[in-house]
């Protein structure tokens, strides 16, 4: 894996967008060819967002051909309702940027067959030649999408019931009111984010610090279900100081050595203007 | 991209680089119209997969509702309450020349009159949608003739009416039609007054209370039984008397019904009503305040002498008096000036403003599912405004109609 260690949370968020925009310019996408991401919601990825927003106003990135593949969204909330990861990537993303509406996919939690909605959602990715990077975040109990603790390590999308922990942490999103955040969601598969050709962990603040130490630092473990990406070949994760607050001095020391390589990642950030 | 939209091909026009009033605030977003309708992109961008086929920079503008004004006496040489060989034609252009204010629905405005001219005029002049020809009437508003002799102010008294045979028939006697009719103002306290106050209302009529000399519980029972509007604040009225406030005692009564709101139009040209009392009233209820321009066949018009009903009138200056007198007879100030004039005297924020000259009065006539405000679904007349709130552009049904 590639340990990125930024100062604080909008440099990694910076730094995190630049690596995206590289991606997608250097893949030079076409109508015959779509770069395929996929995509988080949460606090994390909002400063990233921003930024990618940013660059598209600027004129030197496009989404028109990228396909994107959010990781999962709640189950029976509306669709319009504010907290429904709908809402969240119209809001935060995609009323800001260029993308086909079509091109934008989320699975729908209110759907009567959801076990055939996740299926779809699986073949979608296939037919869409699979996904080039899979940008995601940790929980603080280091799940990723909703796979909570005890998921298969080679899952594919389905419908989780949420763990107790992630209903606490989503509560301050409901109104600090617990009976009306959702108990179930659609998930993509630690498998299916597996399957990626390259995956981005974001990982900001120090309350997800224990979660990190325990997905890069231990061993893999379906409690910490981020650990699988330890056999992923091309993981980054991307994260902030105080994300590294539980991890060993000699693991930091030797990630923040390696920033001169890392940095040649972003470092020139490239533009569709000089194309 | 290829279009994929399932629920209609009609053409989507997105507003771009501009703030909207919604929710009571200005915010940055776009503005999506299609079919005339003020239309929801996210369900467009999810359910539809669609997405806009034309874009239009406001560079920095303020998209506010359409201004709507309830109390328009004419303009532009014309004067509603007259019976002119060409009624429809004078309402015309009165209706296209408004647009430059930003006003995008209204309601033509008869003062006192003799029975021949409301069975003229109301048999010509309809409920009709805006357009690029003019703004849209919602109905007419017929201010007299069963109002107070002493609180007749420019009205001429000898046109004056009461309900001497029990009411209703004395409307339809005096007015020939309701059709048509949006807003009647009538004085509370005359004799028989109730039934009225009622039918009109359960007709869906907006009954106003005003050219009169109703104490508190005169102006509080007629509430009960359905009055919703009171016409140019203060003026025409007995004034507040700590006592007996009288109609203005309305804006701070305990006894309106808990469900039901009671409107009141002021005339905020700087002449009509005192900047302190403007604020009193703005303070005391400001979710009820109407802007209305109350505007007459002079607005628009040189200064000079011009008939209004069947009196003459003099302007002089923004000023407009009964001729020979010093009794206001109308105010020539436009609905744009009235939103300016308004904020800057009651210090209220942009939005108030621009609430009160558009989203109040769609409250108060019942229509503020399609008028008056930026919500889904709603109808897409709009006014763009600089910071100034100067008027730079109009648009009704999602059509610009106007722009300086």
């Amino acid at each position: 894996m590639r340990l990125v260690i930024l100062e604080d949370y909008d440099l990694a968020s910076e730094w995190a967008a630049k690596y995206i925009r590289n991606r997608i310019i250097q893949f030079k996408p076409s109508a015959d060819r779509y770069f395929t991401l996929g995509l988080p919601t949460g606090s994390t990825p909002f400063g990233c967002y921003k930024k990618l927003i940013e660059f598209y106003k600027n004129g030197d990135l496009s989404f028109k051909y990228v396909k994107t593949f959010n990781m999962d969204e709640y189950v029976g909330l509306p669709r319009a309702h504010p907290e429904s990861y709908h809402s969240y990537m119209w809001n935060n993303f995609f009323k800001h940027i260029d993308i086909d509406p079509a091109n934008a996919s989320i699975l729908d939690g209110n759907i009567t067959d959801l076990e055939a909605e996740c299926e779809a959602f699986e073949k979608k990715i296939t037919e869409a030649g699979g996904i080039d990077l899979f940008v995601g975040g940790i929980g603080p109990d280091g799940h990723i999408a909703f796979n909570e603790p005890g998921s298969s390590l080679v899952s594919r999308t389905r419908v989780k019931t949420l763990a107790k922990d992630t209903i606490v942490a989503n509560a301050r999103f409901f109104g600090n009111d617990l009976s009306k955040v959702p108990t179930m969601a659609l998930t993509v598969g630690v498998g299916t984010v597996m399957d990626a050709r390259e995956v981005m962990i974001l990982i900001t603040g120090a309350h997800k610090a224990f979660a990190l130490y325990k997905a890069i630092e231990e061993g893999v473990n379906h409690m910490w279900t981020v650990s699988a990406f330890q056999q992923h070949p091309r993981t980054i994760f991307v994260c902030d100081e105080d994300a590294t607050l539980e991890l060993r001095v000699k693991t930091v020391k030797y990630f923040k050595g390696l920033m001169h390589v890392h940095n040649r990642l972003v470092d020139p950030v490239l533009s569709i203007k000089d194309q | 991209m290829p279009t994929n939209k399932s629920v209609s091909k009609a053409p989507i026009t997105q507003f771009v680089n501009c703030r909207i009033l919604r929710d009571h605030k200005l915010q940055r977003e776009d503005l999506w119209v299609r079919e005339g309708r003020i239309l929801d992109p996210e369900k467009l961008f999810f359910d539809e997969e669609g997405y806009a086929d034309q874009r239009v920079d406001c560079e920095g503008l303020i998209i506010a509702p359409g201004f709507i004004d309830v109390q328009i006496n004419g303009g532009y040489g014309i004067d509603f309450s007259q019976a002119t060989s060409n009624v429809r034609g004078g309402v015309a252009l009165v209706a296209k020349k408004i647009l430059e204010h930003g006003v995008t629905s209204f309601l033509p405005t008869l003062v006192t009159s003799p029975p021949n001219i409301y069975h003229k005029v109301l048999t010509e002049v309809k409920v009709q949608s805006g357009g690029v020809e003019g703004a849209g009437v919602l109905g007419c508003h017929l201010e007299g003739p069963f109002i107070s002799l002493e609180k007749k102010g420019a009205h001429p008294e000898q046109y004056l009416r009461s309900f001497q045979s029990g009411g209703m028939l004395d409307l339809i006697e005096t007015y020939g039609t309701l059709d048509n009719v949006a807003m009647v103002t009538l004085a509370p306290e005359l004799p028989n007054s109730e039934k009225v106050v009622r039918e009109l209302a359960q007709r869906g009529i907006t009954v106003s209370l005003g050219h009169s000399v109703a104490n508190l519980s005169q102006a509080e029972e007629a509430v009960q039984n359905g009055a919703s509007f009171i016409t140019h604040l203060f003026n025409a009225m007995l004034p507040f008397h700590h006592r007996d406030p009288g109609i203005v005692g309305l804006l701070t009564s305990d006894q309106v019904p808990q469900d039901r709101t009671v409107f009141y139009g002021m005339i905020a040209d700087g002449i009509h009503t005192n900047s302190a009392a403007l604020r009193i009233a703005h303070r005391a209820h400001p979710t009820g305040l109407v802007l209305v321009t109350d505007a007459i066949t002079a607005m628009g018009l040189p200064p000079g002498r011009h008939t209004l009903g069947q009196q003459v009138i003099e302007i002089q200056g923004l000023h407009a008096y009964v001729a020979g007198t010093k009794t206001l007879s109308g105010s020539i100030a436009t609905m744009d000036m009235c939103v300016r004039h308004f904020k800057q005297a009651s210090g209220c924020s942009v939005e108030q403003a621009l609430e009160a000259a558009s989203l109040h009065p769609a409250q108060l006539l019942g229509i503020s599912r399609c008028k008056g405000t930026l919500d889904y679904g709603a109808d897409a007349d709009l006014v763009l405004l600089d910071d100034a709130l100067n008027v730079r552009a109009t648009y009704i049904a999602g059509q610009e109609v106007w722009r300086k």
